[in-house]
């Protein structure tokens, strides 16, 4: 019987005392939103990175060229190989015609003159390939090493450089998301600690008063675990209501600025964000809130 | 020797050592019986609100046995402290009331604190604050009452719940004298309503006015105790020496 008396109390009284120490809430909430709009900040921009550099990575491939006069059934046999291999993601043919109208694509674009110069005749002929795309960026060169082995390929091309740039930056983008989330893990429990102690201090008095009257652990800490769930909670919806407003935004300002990059880079669609980042903040917020006050209640249950 | 009526507070033998070092309390023992009115006197630093903090069970004996309201608390558990402490009405000097709630809230809490129905609180509250005399001032804050009625709200606090046992450690010691009176003649109602009453000061008019049994303590250890007393002649003469200091 006494959980649910003192259940309404606890959120009354919860309530009561955000109002009442309407600067402690503030304060509190304000420190909650800075801490998750930096990690939703943080967030965006480290899944977008690597959401860019995956897509760059999926349209990397190896062609592979086979020797002459190479039979049909032994270059199913080479493909049938490819596959196997735990390392490479997909297999792709390419004929000579197809080879010859993307050639004449490319050429079109910058010198459609010329295309008229080949007439009929693709000088392309023979040069059928297998496009191969790896897993893993970084595992590209051994894959390459291993093909160029097989029996029947005359030669393998790769782009080393882009191999190269794409395992660097992605290196790079893992060791920045580690140190931005090592600051904002120091600042937070920082300004966190700061929020509590002022807390404490808030309420000595109060929890000696509890204890003296023969309030239980249960009793005193009810009030606080409702106060800290709804700052928590209040201190995470609104870093989510400026995401939401601001992402779009900001992602079609970043596309009129450097126009040239619309066509060979896409962001991540909000929902896709919000997918991590809503239950994040909120999992975080209400967690910060319920620890906080836990912790700040606790240190005077022992009277 | 006939056998007086049930015990409410049994100390045997008991000694309180602080962290510090201190002895508060030395090889003391005391019973108190259901009913009674004891002041507790001595003076300051001689151990009287350790003996207090004894029966709360916020300080442990160091060694000795404690019993209160018939209960063993020598080795109480902390989960078991609240429940302890609810059998016990408690007024201090500083009053301890929440100075973010108004008078009914004051008292009301210990009445949410032992989960009374919502609807009986209002009837509780009302009936302990007519017995005090502050009906008129349930929606005053502390800040806006005298000390003498701060007490008082600190008093209908205590005894809402229908305590057996109401201790207050110096509960006039802020007050001027008439007031200190009127909240000595409110004690002396309640407990001839039947609650136990024990209360530590250094009133020695009040003492000596009321004919209640007196228990001196003198560094931390029992010097007398007397049905009827007065606030005694050779604690009044030690005292005068321990001033001259
Ligand atoms: N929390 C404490 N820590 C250490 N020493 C204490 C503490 N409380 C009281 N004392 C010491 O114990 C002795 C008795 O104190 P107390 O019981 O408060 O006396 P009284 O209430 O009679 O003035 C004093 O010497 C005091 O300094
Ligand atoms: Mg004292």
């Amino acid at each position: 019987m006494e959980g649910i008396h003192t259940f309404f109390y606890s959120i009354k009284q919860g309530i009561i005392n955000l109002k009442r120490n309407k600067m402690f809430t503030i304060t509190s909430i304000c420190t909650i939103t800075a801490c998750l709009f930096l990690f939703g900040l943080c967030y965006s921009l480290v899944s977008n990175i690597q959401y860019i550099v995956k897509s760059i990575e999926g349209n990397v491939a190896i062609t592979v060229f086979f020797d002459e006069g190479t039979k049909d059934s032994q270059k199913a046999e080479i493909a049938l190989e490819l596959k196997e291999n735990k390392k490479i993601k997909k297999v792709e043919y390419i004929s000579a015609e197809q080879a010859w109208e993307n050639f004449k694509e490319d050429i079109f674009e910058t010198q459609p003159e010329l295309v008229d110069t080949f007439e009929e005749d693709n000088p392309l002929a023979d040069s059928d390939s297998y496009l191969v795309y790896v897993k893993d960026m970084s595992e590209q060169n051994s894959v390459v090493k291993t093909i160029e082995k097989m029996d029947g390929v005359r030669k393998v091309k790769s782009s080393k450089e882009a191999v190269k740039t794409l395992v660097t930056f992605n290196r790079v983008i893992g060791i920045v998301s580690v140190v931005l989330i090592i600051i904002l893990l120091t600042v937070s429990t920082f300004l966190i600690q700061n929020t509590i102690i002022v807390g404490i201090s808030v309420r000595r008095e109060e929890i000696r008063i509890m204890r003296m009257i023969g309030a239980t652990d249960f009793f005193v800490q009810g009030p606080f675990v409702v106060e800290g769930i709804t700052i928590g909670l209040i201190g995470a919806l609104i870093p989510i209501l400026v995401l939401l407003i601001t992402y779009n935004r900001v992602l079609n300002w970043i596309s009129s600025q450097f126009g040239v990059l619309t066509n060979w880079i896409s962001f991540l669609s909000l929902q896709s964000e919000f997918m991590v980042i809503v239950p994040a903040c909120i999992g975080l917020g209400v967690g910060i809130g319920l620890v906080g006050s836990l912790v700040t209640v606790k240190k005077h249950l022992n009277v | 020797m006939e056998e007086k009526s049930a015990k409410i507070v049994s100390l045997s033998n008991v000694s309180v050592t602080y962290p510090t070092g201190s002895k508060a309390l030395k090889n003391f023992s005391i019973d108190i019986y259901k009913g009674e009115f004891v002041f507790v006197v001595g003076a300051s630093g001689s151990g009287k609100s350790t003996f207090i903090k004894l029966l709360l069970r916020e300080v442990e004996p160091s060694s000795g046995k404690v019993v209160v309201n018939g209960k063993n608390i020598t080795n109480l558990k902390h989960k078991d402290v609240a429940t302890h402490r609810r059998r016990i009405g408690v007024v201090f000097q500083d009053f301890r009331l929440l100075k973010d709630r108004n008078v009914f809230e004051n008292v009301a809490f210990a009445q949410r604190v032992i989960s009374m129905p919502h609807r009986l609180i209002g009837r509780n509250v009302s009936k302990v604050l007519a017995l005090v005399g502050l009906e008129e001032k349930k929606k005053a804050f502390p800040k806006e009452l005298s000390g003498g009625e701060q007490q008082r709200v600190a008093l209908a606090r205590a005894i809402v719940n229908q305590v057996p046992l109401l201790i207050a450690d110096e509960p006039t010691g802020n007050l001027d004298p008439k007031t200190s009176m009127e909240i000595m003649q409110l004690l002396e109602n309640i407990n001839r309503q039947g609650t136990t009453v024990i209360v530590v000061t250094h009133d020695r008019e009040i003492v000596d006015m009321m004919q209640k049994r007196v228990v001196t303590i003198k560094d931390g250890e029992m010097f007398s105790d007397v049905e009827q007393g007065q606030y005694t002649e050779s604690l009044a003469a030690s005292e005068t020496r321990f001033n001259m200091e």
